[in-house]
């Protein structure tokens, strides 16, 4: 499938917004937040700012996006438009109860529902969007259970990394947040390897052979196309990457994305005074590490129609 | 509404291909480009038509397959395409303001230009590839199954089909009712054992094809006779004789 920027920078910018809403939802609930005014705005500020920039170059990025309400639409049935409708709950929900947490104090009633409702909505927002490229059939690599639970485990990793380094910077116990980071980093790392696994010892039940129904004749090839030139579906769907450079890929994914965060914030528990810089240190690293992690996770997908233009294997 | 219509059409209008009858000519793709260009979902935006890199949206388009049986013997099957209709259509469900939908009356998959966004995402939900995005208007296209032709009162009778059905020089597409059993398109598919493309993908196309025919043979596996059999005149016997050394 053809890595389109815009995708790429929703899916992670939006997951790790939301991702942070959950953390400040969790910690804010146990009283674990520092209850100054200037960090509420920063935190959630980003948080909201993060998933605002993912949401939008989602929304530019289609033919028509002055009529992207339209989208909200049919939620019975299309998970895009479940996705819609979480995001825009979401926006509701956790600025109430970042007003809640900050004027009634976490122990309160009102901020408790406000925080739960805030972390159901975050959390199916980010289901929701992996469950749109797990219900698409014709694409193996997507329609299968790593994927809805990939950017959940992912938006939550990326979401801990941020709290980490709001709480390092203004001076709170970033402690916790580090440990959940850790901890997610470990889970992420192991959930990418069984991800890539799956991909590459499962193969599709769709061949060109039940592309063309004509398997019951011999082994089947294209021998020409319908036309010289590319066409839209060879495109977007036709997207091939080559073997050598996916495992390149992949070996950044997994020091960038896991490995390195992760020894910076192990050294934020051993070196005093180091925190904030070793968590900005991880930030970045983990964020170039999730954008090659979602370039590949377009790249390596392959789509049943390629077959129809000579691919071997779907 | 992107729901599928509640219960299966009881009329599902859709295309049978005779794969044993396709020369593989495009009439039918070229037929398809030429009706639709005025038709529902006009226009079909081409980009650079006359230069050295053009491209545009076709509902049709045919694709040409080798396939090589166990003896190493090769046939070429010649494989037009276009949007199969299908009962549980991914498309359709996957749309996320309703713009694409099933029609109750004959089950024909429609997009509405006015309210589709451009997501593309029911071009990735099929698995045939019937779908193409129009960079140009900003939204999805699709086979129409000619629907602005087929129910067209002004037109006789006989050229209320798809315009490709009409165009097909060898007679290799017909049109007809599937969801009814003895309309004639039903019959063709049951005499000639047609078939779906991808029935793993779950997705019920109404669209069939007919296989390719067995290959005649001479019986005794020999795929070549002499030039010149016995009958043959005493010149030609000769000259037979001479080169079959």
């Amino acid at each position: 499938m053809h890595p389109a920027k815009s995708v790429i920078l929703f899916t992670t910018t939006s997951g790790a917004g939301a991702g942070l809403l959950i953390w400040l939802g969790l910690f804010g609930l146990a009283g674990r937040l520092s209850p100054e005014m200037f960090f509420h705005i920063v935190a959630f500020g980003l948080a909201f700012v993060l998933v605002t920039m993912g949401l939008l170059s989602s929304v530019f990025h289609l033919g028509h996006p002055e009529r992207a309400w339209r989208a909200l639409s049919q939620w019975r049935s299309s998970w895009l438009s479940r996705e819609g409708v979480t995001a825009l709950a979401t926006y509701p929900l956790a600025a109430g109860y970042a007003v809640t947490l900050y004027e009634l104090g976490f122990a309160h009633i009102i901020t408790k529902m406000m925080g739960l409702a805030a972390i159901v909505s975050a959390s199916l927002f980010i289901v929701c969007t992996g469950m749109i490229y797990a219900s698409l059939r014709p694409i193996r690599a997507w329609a299968n259970p790593y994927v809805p639970s990939g950017y959940l485990l992912f938006a939550l990793m990326t979401g801990a990394i941020l709290l980490a380094l709001l709480q390092a910077m203004f001076g709170g116990n970033y402690i916790p947040a580090t440990g959940f980071t850790i901890g997610l980093l470990a889970m992420g790392f192991m959930h990418k390897l069984g991800y890539w696994r799956f991909i590459d010892q499962t193969s599709s039940g769709s061949t060109p052979e039940t592309a063309t129904g004509l398997g019951h004749l011999g082994q089947v090839r294209l021998l020409e196309g319908p036309h010289s030139e590319a066409n839209y579906l060879m495109q977007e769907m036709g997207f091939r990457i080559a073997r050598k450079h996916a495992h390149a890929l992949r070996r950044v994914v997994l020091i960038a994305g896991f490995i390195v965060p992760s020894l910076a914030l192990v050294a934020a528990f051993i070196v005093s005074g180091a925190g904030i810089f070793v968590i900005l240190l991880a930030a970045v690293f983990c964020a170039v590490g999730m954008v090659v992690e979602r370039w590949l996770f377009f790249a390596e997908a392959k789509h049943t129609v390629a077959m129809y233009y000579g691919a071997p294997s779907a | 509404m992107t729901d599928l219509p509640q219960a299966p059409p009881a009329v599902k209008l859709g295309l049978v291909i005779d794969l044993d009858i396709c020369v593989g000519c495009h009439a039918c793709a070229v037929s398809c480009k030429e009706w639709n260009s005025g038709g529902h979902s006009a226009p079909l935006t081409d980009f650079d038509p006359y230069g050295t890199h053009p491209s545009g949206v076709w509902f049709n388009r045919v694709h040409s397959f080798e396939v090589v049986d166990n003896a190493g013997d090769a046939r070429t099957v010649h494989f037009p395409k276009s949007c199969l209709h299908c009962d549980d259509a991914p498309c359709v469900t996957v749309c996320p303001t309703g713009a694409s939908y099933k029609r109750e009356e004959d089950g024909i998959v429609l997009v509405n230009a006015d309210t589709c966004i451009g997501c593309k995402l029911c071009s990735w939900a099929c698995p045939y590839g019937a779908r193409e995005y129009d960079e140009d208007a900003g939204v999805m296209k699709k086979c129409t199954l000619c629907v602005d032709k087929i129910y067209n009162a002004n037109l006789a009778p006989a050229s209320r089909v798809p315009a490709c059905v009409s165009a097909c020089p060898t007679g290799a597409r017909s049109f007809g009712d599937l969801g009814n059993p003895e309309s004639g398109v039903s019959k063709l598919v049951a005499s000639r054992k047609g078939f779906d493309l991808m029935p793993e993908q779950g997705c019920s196309p109404v669209n069939k094809y007919l296989p390719p025919r067995p290959r005649m043979t001479t019986g005794d596996g020999a795929p070549l006779t002499p030039v010149a059999a016995d009958q043959a005149g005493l010149l030609a016997r000769w000259v037979d004789r001479l080169f079959s050394h």
